[in-house]
Formats: C-alpha cells, sequence, structure tokens
C-alpha cells in the first residue's frame, strides 16, 4: 500500500504478508532505491503482533507499507538485521516492547530497559521492574594490553545521561558501545491514553530542543487521521518556527565544536548567537524553545506586521555577524587541522547504517525531507539541499553552516510574503480505523510519526523515531579507530538526542 | 590573528548588567509568573508548564524561584520568593559554590538553559558559581527530569557521593513535581521524595534568569 507524506489511509488497506514474502519485500525494495524508514509492532487480539514495515523511496517522494503478523504462540521471527543493517535497532526496540525474538539478531539486548507492552514475560528478567543494572553485556576484546572506559550515565557537564563503553588498545578506540534508556519516560504509551492537549506537551517534550519538529508531526499526524485541512498561514508560521529552531541549534552546535576544538573566541560568539534566535522563538510563542505554538488545527500564536518587519531587520544583522563568524572559525587553521579527517563515514557506511540528517548529508547521502517529501511551506518554497564530501567533522560542522545560511535566506525570503487569513481551524473527530504517518525535517533530520486508530477513532499505537534513533549507531562507528581523546568533538558534530531516543 | 581582534571590537560587551543594574524586562508574550486574579483559585506553579492552552494569564515577571515547595502554591497577592541559606551555609558557599548537574529523564530543555548561564550574556561564574564534573568537588546538585525509574540509583548514588554540607536544587517543572510525567509508571512525583530540596525553579523549561534569579536568592545576593 503506497501513502504520501502527512497521508491517511484505512488501516484495513495495509497488507498482510506472510512471513518469507514480508521479509522478501523488505529486501528487494531496500536493495532498489527503498530505505527502512519505519519497523514496528503493533498490538493485535490474543496477544498477537502486527510488524509494519515503511519503505521510503526519496526520489519518488512516497511510501510502501505493509506488514506481516507475528503470533502469540510462536513470539519470533527471523531477524532482517544479518541481511539489513538499518534494522539492528528497529528489531531490538520490537524485542523489547513486544517480547519477541528476532532469531538470528548478531547482537539483541535491550534498548531502553522496561517492560513489554503485551504483559507477558520480558525476554531479559527484571528490565521493567529495576534501574538499568551496571552489568550490561557489551562487546569484547581481549588483549594484554586492551583496556575498558566507561562513561556515564551521569556525565561530567550538564549533559542528558547514557553509558559510553570505550574499548581501548592505548589511546586508540577499538569498538565503542552506547547504552541509552536512562532517559526513558514510556511516552509512546502515554499519547493513547491522554488528551490532545496533554498530548501536545508531550509531544514537546520528547526532545526540548526539537519542541517545534516534534509537536508539529504529531498535530500533522492528527490532522491527516480527521482530515482537517489547517490554514496556509499557520503551515506558514510553522515552517519559520521551525527553520529558528534549526538555526538556533546549528549556532549551537557549531559553538560546541569551536569550544572543543579550544578555540575560544567562536564559541563564545556563537553561544550568544544561539541565543538571539531562541530569543526570537520567544518573542514568537512565548518560549525560547517554542513550547506553546503548535496545536492540532493550527498554530496558537499569530505575527503581525511589525513583528514580522522586526525579525527581518534583526535577521539580516545575524546573518551578518554569522557571516563574521563562521569566517572566523573555517579559515582558522588549528581548528581545521581538528576537524579535518576525524571520525569519517563513508557514504557507503552511512547508507548502510540508515544515517539521516546532517550526519547523513554530510556523507553525501541526499536525503532531506523538506526536499523529498516536501509538505506545507516547503512545496511551495524550495530550500537547496547542503552536502559534505568527507563525512568528516569538518563535513558535519559545515553542512551545518550551509544549512544555518540557507535558512537564514529562506526566512528573509517568506517572512515578507506568508499567507493571510486564520491561523486555527479547530480540528474534526479522528476517522476510525486510519493510519497516518508525517516526517518533518528536524535540526537533527527525520523525525517521523505514525498514528493509528481503533474502531471508535482513538490513538490505538502512536510511534515516534527520532533522527537520533538512527544516527547513535553512526557515532560509535566513526569512533573505530579514533583517538580517545577526539570523542568529545566527534561526539559534539552528531550532537544527538538522549530522550528523543529513549522516548 | 588580527581578525580575531577585530572580531572581538565588533561583538563588544554583551553581559547583562543584571542584577547589579536593571532586570531584562522580557516580551510580551513570555509566559512568567501567572496571575491569580480569584483570591479563592489557587494554581500550583510547581505543576504549571506555563503552556497557553490552560485558562490562566501569565504575567512577563521571571522571578518563581522558592525555597519550600509549598510556596510554589499561588492564592491571592502574597508574593513568596526564595530565601537566603542560613548564615553557616552562607559563610560556606556565599562565594564559591559548585554544582554537579544530573540530568534524571529530561527533555534537555531544562539542560539546555542551564547551559546557557555560562554563556557570556549571563556568565554565571562572576558569582563564583560553577558546574563541575565530580560530584567529589561539588557542593551541591542541580537536578533536571522526572528522575525516571532508570536514573534513580545514579541520581541518589551522586547525591551520597557528595560532601556534607551540601544544597539541592531542582530545575523545571518535572524536577519539582513530575510535571508532565507525573502519571507515567517510568517517573516519580518529584525531586524532594526522594531527597531534601533546597530551591525550586519552577517552569517548562524555566527562563536562564529564573534559574539565576533563584541562585543569588539562595545565595543572599538578591534580597528585593
Amino acid at each position: 500500500m503506497r501513502i504520501f507524506n502527512g497521508g491517511h489511509i484505512d488501516f484495513i488497506n495495509v497488507p498482510v504478508l506472510p512471513e518469507e514474502e514480508f521479509r522478501r519485500t523488505v529486501m528487494d525494495l531496500c536493495q532498489n532505491d527503498g530505505r527502512l524508514v519505519n519497523f514496528f509492532g503493533l498490538l493485535e487480539g490474543e496477544g498477537n503482533v502486527r510488524l509494519m514495515a515503511i519503505i521510503g523511496f526519496d526520489e519518488d517522494a512516497i511510501f510502501e507499507i505493509f506488514s506481516m503478523i507475528v503470533t502469540a504462540v510462536h513470539p519470533e521471527f527471523p531477524s532482517l538485521t544479518p541481511e539489513l543493517l538499518q534494522a539492528h535497532n528497529f528489531e531490538r526496540e520490537i524485542a523489547e516492547q513486544f517480547a519477541i525474538v528476532p532469531c538470528g539478531h548478531p547482537w539483541l539486548k535491550p534498548l531502553r530497559y522496561h517492560a513489554n507492552y503485551r504483559g507477558v514475560a520480558d525476554l531479559w528478567q527484571d528490565i521493567g521492574s529495576r534501574p538499568i543494572p551496571g552489568t550490561y553485556p557489551f562487546f569484547s576484546v581481549a588483549g594484554e594490553e586492551v583496556h575498558e572506559v566507561g562513561v556515564g550515565p551521569v556525565h561530567a557537564g550538564i549533559i542528558e545521561p547514557g553509558h559510553f563503553r570505550f574499548v581501548c588498545h592505548g589511546e586508540e578506540i577499538l569498538h565503542l558501545e552506547i547504552q541509552l534508556g536512562y532517559q526513558h519516560r514510556g511516552i509512546e504509551p502515554m499519547m493513547t491514553k491522554n488528551n490532545l492537549d496533554q498530548c501536545s506537551l508531550l509531544s514537546e517534550a520528547i526532545a526540548g530542543d526539537t519542541s517545534i519538529g516534534h509537536s508539529m508531526a504529531y498535530c500533522e499526524v492528527m490532522e491527516a487521521l480527521s482530515g482537517t485541512a489547517i490554514p496556509p498561514r499557520s503551515q506558514a508560521i510553522r515552517g519559520v518556527a521551525l527553520e529558528l529552531e534549526r538555526l538556533a541549534n546549528h549556532v549551537g552546535d557549531l559553538g560546541a565544536l569551536s569550544l572543543d576544538a579550544g578555540f575560544l573566541p567562536a564559541s563564545a560568539y556563537c553561544g550568544r548567537m544561539r541565543g538571539d534566535y531562541l530569543n526570537l522563538l520567544l518573542a514568537l510563542t512565548g518560549n525560547r524553545f517554542g513550547k506553546g505554538l503548535c496545536r492540532p488545527g493550527g498554530v496558537l500564536f499569530d505575527m503581525d506586521e511589525d513583528m514580522i518587519k522586526d525579525f527581518c531587520r534583526k535577521l539580516t544583522i545575524y546573518k551578518k555577524e554569522f557571516e563574521s563568524v563562521s569566517d572566523l572559525l573555517f579559515t582558522r587553521p588549528s581548528v581545521l587541522a581538528r576537524f579535518e579527517g576525524l571520525g569519517v563515514i563513508t557514504s557507503d557506511e552511512a547508507k548502510k547504517y540508515g544515517l539521516v540528517g546532517p550526519a547523513g548529508r554530510a556523507s553525501q547521502l541526499e536525503r532531506d525531507v523538506r526536499i523529498d517529501y516536501a509538505t506545507g511551506l516547503w512545496q511551495f518554497n524550495h530550500i537547496p539541499i547542503s552536502l559534505g564530501a568527507t563525512g568528516d567533522v569538518f563535513a558535519r560542522a559545515w553542512v551545518r553552516r550551509q544549512e544555518v545560511m540557507r535558512s537564514l535566506e529562506f526566512l528573509l525570503k517568506i517572512l515578507p510574503t506568508l499567507p493571510h487569513g486564520n491561523i486555527f481551524t479547530p480540528l474534526a473527530p479522528l476517522k476510525a480505523d486510519g493510519l497516518a504517518i508525517v516526517l518533518v525535517e528536524g535540526w537533527r533530520g527525520e523525525i517521523m510519526h505514525v498514528g493509528i486508530t481503533d474502531h471508535q477513532g482513538q490513538l490505538r499505537r502512536y510511534k515516534i523515531k527520532d533522527p537520533s534513533f538512527h544516527n547513535w549507531f553512526g557515532l560509535a562507528q566513526c569512533m573505530r579507530n579514533q583517538e580517545i581523546s577526539d570523542f568529545p568533538l566527534c561526539n559534539k558534530s552528531f550532537n544527538l538526542s538522549y530522550c528523543g531516543h529513549d522516548l | 590573528m588580527l581578525k580575531i581582534i577585530l572580531n572581538r571590537f565588533k561583538q563588544g560587551m554583551k553581559t547583562i548588567a543584571y542584577p547589579k543594574g536593571k532586570a531584562p524586562v522580557l516580551s510580551l508574550r513570555y509566559r512568567g509568573r501567572p496571575v491569580v486574579a480569584d483570591s479563592s483559585l489557587a494554581v500550583d506553579l510547581g505543576k504549571t508548564t506555563c503552556s497557553p492552552d490552560n485558562k490562566v494569564s501569565y504575567s512577563n515577571d521571571f522571578r518563581m524561584a522558592v525555597s519550600k515547595r509549598e510556596d510554589l502554591i499561588l492564592q491571592g497577592q502574597e508574593k513568596k520568593l526564595a530565601q537566603a541559606l542560613n548564615k553557616e551555609m552562607l559563610r560556606i558557599f556565599g562565594r564559591s559554590l559548585k554544582l554537579r548537574q544530573v540530568s534524571a529523564g529530561g527533555c534537555n530543555a531544562c539542560e539546555l538553559d542551564l547551559n546557557v548561564l555560562n554563556t557570556v550574556v549571563f556568565d554565571l561564574s562572576r558569582f563564583g558559581i560553577q558546574f563541575v564534573a565530580s560530584p567529589r568537588h561539588a557542593d551541591g546538585m542541580v537536578v533536571t527530569g522526572p528522575i525516571t525509574r532508570n536514573m534513580r540509583e545514579a541520581l541518589i548514588k551522586t547525591y551520597e557521593a557528595i560532601p556534607e554540607p551540601k544544597i539541592v536544587i531542582a530545575v523545571g517543572a518535572c524536577a519539582v513535581s513530575g510535571g508532565i510525567f507525573a502519571e507515567s509508571p517510568e517517573s516519580s512525583h518529584g525531586l524532594d521524595a526522594i531527597i531534601p530540596v533546597n530551591l525550586y525553579v519552577p517552569g517548562c523549561p524555566p527562563h536562564p534568569l529564573t534559574i539565576l534569579d533563584g541562585l543569588l536568592r539562595l545565595l543572599g545576593k538578591i534580597t528585593a
């Protein structure tokens, strides 16, 4: 069954394939231009679980969706991971959420440490009743001079929690394994139990630095499920906010990279300039992270002529300031010497791991939801894709620099020409037995939300995917054969979300 | 080198004058301290996300941090703000306070706005307050997030590793009360159910000024 970004289909039309055909279809499609954008479970009656696969075709702006059933009697299915690495985290998630075994998965261990949704015995004892134990299984290397460095869950700075295990030979990292789950708040099940207002707040807290991205995806899912067409002006304001969010975070990331390269001037300036964009979001939405703006049916805050003029005036100044500071950063030989050739991910590797967002684009993957699956504002206003060539820290920094410039140009172009009209239309009731998918290009990459309703038109499953879900593995892989002291710089070049991953 | 110096001149002085000078006036849409018009109504600032959905009207007053949990329940006109630590604690921490930050299930918004205090705009270290990399180096702990089941143990261990006397600061609606995650089986109902808290900073997330104001009141540097 085919579906567009922001599209709605009747759930009954999602084909159910036999196990072998399901597997073959995934493999065939992923060998021919497709990629696995989502793979998740859904509870059916009698403890059976329906596995839904969504394959994206970036060139054609279309998704193929199909499913298979895993019965409660035989809670297992053959793992796709040995042949399709993109599936490995999805399968670990399915194993944990539904206590189903993906047979043949090469490294099956819990992703977030919580009890399963099926109410049966977990695959791992006690994972739902006690905190994450310190004794996780880790890929280990033996040898006289091999040693391990464990970091976290509490980190040295003001950072979210996660455990990093470096297996090193001297200073060289042989392998890095990252255990997350400490931020797990159980958002997915909460989304099906709460009302619209509460779910809007929850969607803004999936990852606070991506409040606009995730709340926009949530709103669009609800609008698609109910068949509500929202006013063009509200779509445009959401777009403006999303680009402001991207600007704030990219500028902040460049500052953090600069700090870890030991170049303090650019770090201090970027830190302050990040605040300028957050203050624009504050002026627009009343919150520095844009919380409170997007609600199903539109947006809660409008922009008047004065505000638009003020934004344009400020953005013009910020653009000049950014050009000057980024020139300072990217022409500094000592900075470039730190950035170049560090933490390389080749284009083939990036494709194999399924990287998205700036991390993927730095490795020449032409993936950008704003271009590939354009909806709303981006259907009528194009933004060029920003690609890097080398897949290293430099490329990931450079892609951000390009995206900052392009977002600024984009905002300066569209702000004076925002469509007129209302900013909100009441949401119609959700249609029964529907399915809607929405992708949004957040600043870290592809955010995907899927909503499925039951016979009464209530949400029965809400699936959230933050771009970090794909990209954490990229960070771990890029550290191989690097010096352990290079980790902070490589880490900042990805700057992934812990809470977005942990949900 | 010339470029760096030139850029330095262009950037100028960006640190805010507050608290010596005037407090910055925040945007009109900023949702700060709720206005409680009806004295029979009570608003629990510790639970509110300051979202525009509920029927509360907000002022743009960013001063909201308090010393006691019950002071977050707003009723009538009385405004309670954080009190300074006792004399002995002020003698120890008044000029140098080292804090350890533990993120325990937060959405990263509180964490980011704590980080902002270290930018040139707020320049937290001018007040002798710093975030440090080990609980053994710390005088206190700043906690964000609803304290997820998976972070509870790490949080308690961090607290225990900080030498006495120590202070604890809860930042954000989640750490104060569980916030929007209070009903989740994965999270707790506020930090003070686990360890004693000296300063509550409400908000979702609190504005950096709200946090700064709270810290400075705790250290007796703002009394008005």
